[in-house]
């Protein structure tokens, strides 16, 4: 019941200074919704990595045709800088931290069904690809072991290709022309996701990786891979894998050890866990910048407060002179501090979800509202109140009764 | 009669800096319940100091000070506090209300402190504002009522809680004639009506005749004390 009235009291001081209670509160305002924004949207960032991961394929390797020492990737200037899918059999047969193998060869191509048309990146690979990246099947079926050895001409899209050439029709069985000549088509992949990354990988098609190398894309030498996706037999073995496949390529391409090597060898998980890491540090950061916004604002609530004593002195001193104890101006100003910090927390959370709304339209990531990081935004707003209103609350509440009744 | 009030060789002194102001220099004084006493004396001879003291709003330096028996030197910040809710209404020469606080919450202070009820609390702050007649005038801010006004308000705050003894120092000294004698017929009324002891520090002889004792005071010191022999009343209504 006092309680109410000790409310009743610190809403009116707050109403009566409006301005001054609005900028005191911009502080905490300032410091929740920047934690709010980074909690929220660094948790996003970091699913939102974790699904590329997870796109990516679990214990994944890259093998490159070139080197990487002399700085970006040198294209096949010769036989000695290929790989060719003898690279990738023998690294099947001779690696024993190696489970699965997958070479690629590729392009862009232009795609036509009916008198709709569409241009994406066509990839020619074997089955045990979808099976390293973790891809699964919407619709339909993968290319077979036969298809790749007739160099079939038969395809796999991604949903992207799906909504723009076909519409509403159903894929299966309807036949494209890829660079004009006819494919048919036999599976739809998955949605992998809303991310650019996502998208890229709707924005595909899937052929046998013969068809590519013979129809689609000719090499000029017979066999020619533009990448090999390797898969660890487990994560530990990533490195052990690594190690094993440029030995075995060393020596498949006759270079001495300490000679620049015409392969590059990428640890792809090993680059998505930094990439997460860094985006913990980042937030780490943030973090400490938004509590120290929290502190700031909190110092300047205890500032006002203490102006507020100071200048209702003699209010304080009319309180005690009718029987106010100093544990009810205790926690009249105590309560005061609390709803300025309270009130501004609100409206910072406001502020971050907000902030987090437009974020997530404008990057197009999800950015999921933690109730857990709002409760804990309200929680530390309260105990800000409570730490930095103490001290002026306190003060008042030791005034001499004369002397605050007395106080010009 | 019991002794409400009794003071004993009471002195306060001031340390300015460098300077010792002695405000009071040895009170010794008792005071019946139900009495109605004027305090005069030239400005700075300590009037305030001693309504302070007796108020429970300050601490003599040395002497000793008993409210109905208690000896007030020997209490706490809270249980003075209480006296001062429970005991005591004060009245102040600059009113000292809260500003852009309505008359009603004003009155309702003293009961927040003694934990009534808040429809309790409403009740009885109404019968105050009534009583010093100023019904109706429950929602205006201190701003918006006259000087005599804002002491009536200022009054009805100092009884709203029933107290033993009321203290006003200088309850008219910012006020008009007609305005003063309307204050000091409500201080009549509350002692005669309502049994309370009220003291008033005052520069004019006409409101210290509305008393029925004058104690004058001079450099700390008391330096006459008499019984009025009849004493007038402010209206014709007071009178018993
Ligand atoms: N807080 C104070 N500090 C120093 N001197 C004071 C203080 N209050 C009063 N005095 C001095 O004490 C004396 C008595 O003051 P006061 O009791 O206010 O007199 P009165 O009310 O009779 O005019 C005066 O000389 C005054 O200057
Ligand atoms: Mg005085």
């Amino acid at each position: 019941m006092f309680f109410l009235s000790s409310l009743k009291i610190a809403f009116r001081a707050i109403r009566v200074q409006r301005m001054r209670s609005a900028l005191t509160m911009l502080g905490i305002i300032i410091g929740v919704g920047t934690v709010i924004i980074i909690i929220n949207a660094g948790s996003g960032a970091k699913s939102q990595i974790a699904k590329q991961i997870a796109g990516i394929g679990s214990n994944l390797l890259m093998v490159f045709p070139g080197s990487t020492s002399s700085g970006g990737v040198r294209m096949g200037a010769g036989t000695k800088s290929t790989l060719c899918i003898g690279d990738a059999e023998a690294i099947k047969e001779a690696c024993p931290s190696v489970k699965l193998v997958a070479p690629t060869w590729g392009g862009t191509a232009h795609l036509v069904f009916g008198n709709q048309n569409w241009s994406t990146s066509v990839t020619g690979t074997i089955p045990d690809m979808f099976q390293i990246r973790n891809w699964t099947l919407a619709f339909g079926f993968l290319f077979n072991q036969r298809d790749i050895n007739t160099a079939a001409k038969v395809c796999i899209l991604g949903q992207i290709v799906v909504e723009n050439l076909l519409g509403d029709i159903d894929p299966i069985g309807q036949v494209i022309r890829i660079n004009k000549i006819p494919f048919t088509v036999i599976g739809v992949l998955d949605k992998k996701g809303s991310s650019s990354y996502g998208r890229d990988q709707d924005d595909s098609i899937y052929v046998p990786l013969s068809t590519a190398q013979k129809r689609l894309f000719s090499t000029h030498i017979p066999g020619l891979v533009r990448t090999i996706m390797v898969q660890a037999k487990s994560l530990e073995l990533m490195f052990e894998a690594e190690k094993e496949i440029n030995a075995l390529l060393m020596q498949r391409h006759h270079i001495q050890s300490g000679q620049e090597k015409d392969f590059t060898v990428r640890n792809l998980t090993e680059i998505m866990s930094i990439a997460q890491k860094t985006a913990n540090i980042m937030s780490v950061l943030l973090l400490t910048i938004a509590m120290i916004s929290l502190v700031v604002g909190g110092i300047g609530i205890m500032n006002i407060m203490l102006v507020s004593v100071t200048e209702r002195t003699r209010e304080i001193g009319i309180r005690m002179a009718v029987g106010g104890r100093s544990k009810d101006i205790l926690m009249q100003f105590l309560i005061e501090a609390i709803i300025l910090s309270l009130f501004g927390g609100l409206l910072g959370m406001v502020l971050g979800i907000t902030a987090c709304k437009v974020i997530a339209a404008v990057i197009k990531w999800p950015i999921p509202i933690s109730w857990e990081a709002l409760l804990l935004a309200f929680v530390f707003t309260g105990s800000i109140g409570v730490f930095f209103g103490f001290y002026p609350a306190n003060k008042a509440s030791k005034l001499n009764p004369i002397d605050a009744l007395r106080y010009e | 009669m019991a002794n409400l009030i009794e003071t004993q060789d009471l002195v306060k002194v001031y340390n300015s800096g460098d300077v010792k102001v002695v405000a009071l220099n040895g009170i010794s004084l008792t005071i019946d319940a139900g009495g109605l006493v004027a305090v005069m004396g030239p400005s700075g001879s300590g009037k305030s100091t001693l309504m302070n003291i007796l108020g429970c709003l300050d601490k003599p330096t040395t002497g000793k000070y008993f409210l109905e028996g208690i000896d007030i030197g020997g209490l706490d910040r809270d249980q003075l506090a209480h006296i001062r809710n429970r005991k005591i209404g004060f009245v102040f020469q600059t009113f000292n209300l809260l500003a852009r606080t309505s008359a009603l919450e004003n009155v309702e202070l003293p009961l927040i402190y003694s934990g009534v009820s808040t429809g309790k609390r409403r009740e009885t702050a109404m019968d105050a504002l009534h009583s010093v007649g100023l019904s109706g005038r429950e929602d205006h801010c201190p701003n918006q009522l006259s000087g005599g006004e804002q002491q009536r308000v200022a009054i009805a705050r100092a009884l709203v809680n029933f107290p033993a003894i009321i203290l006003a120092d200088e309850p008219t000294g910012n006020l008009d004639t007609k305005s003063s004698y309307e204050i000091i017929s409500i201080f009549q009324k509350l002692n005669i009506e309502n049994e309370i002891t009220v003291i008033i520090v005052t520069h004019e002889p006409d409101i210290a005749a509305f008393t029925r004792r004058n104690i004058i005071f001079r450099d700390g010191k008391v330096t006459e004390d008499k019984i009025a022999q009849k004493n007038t009343s402010a209206c014709p209504g007071a009178m018993r």
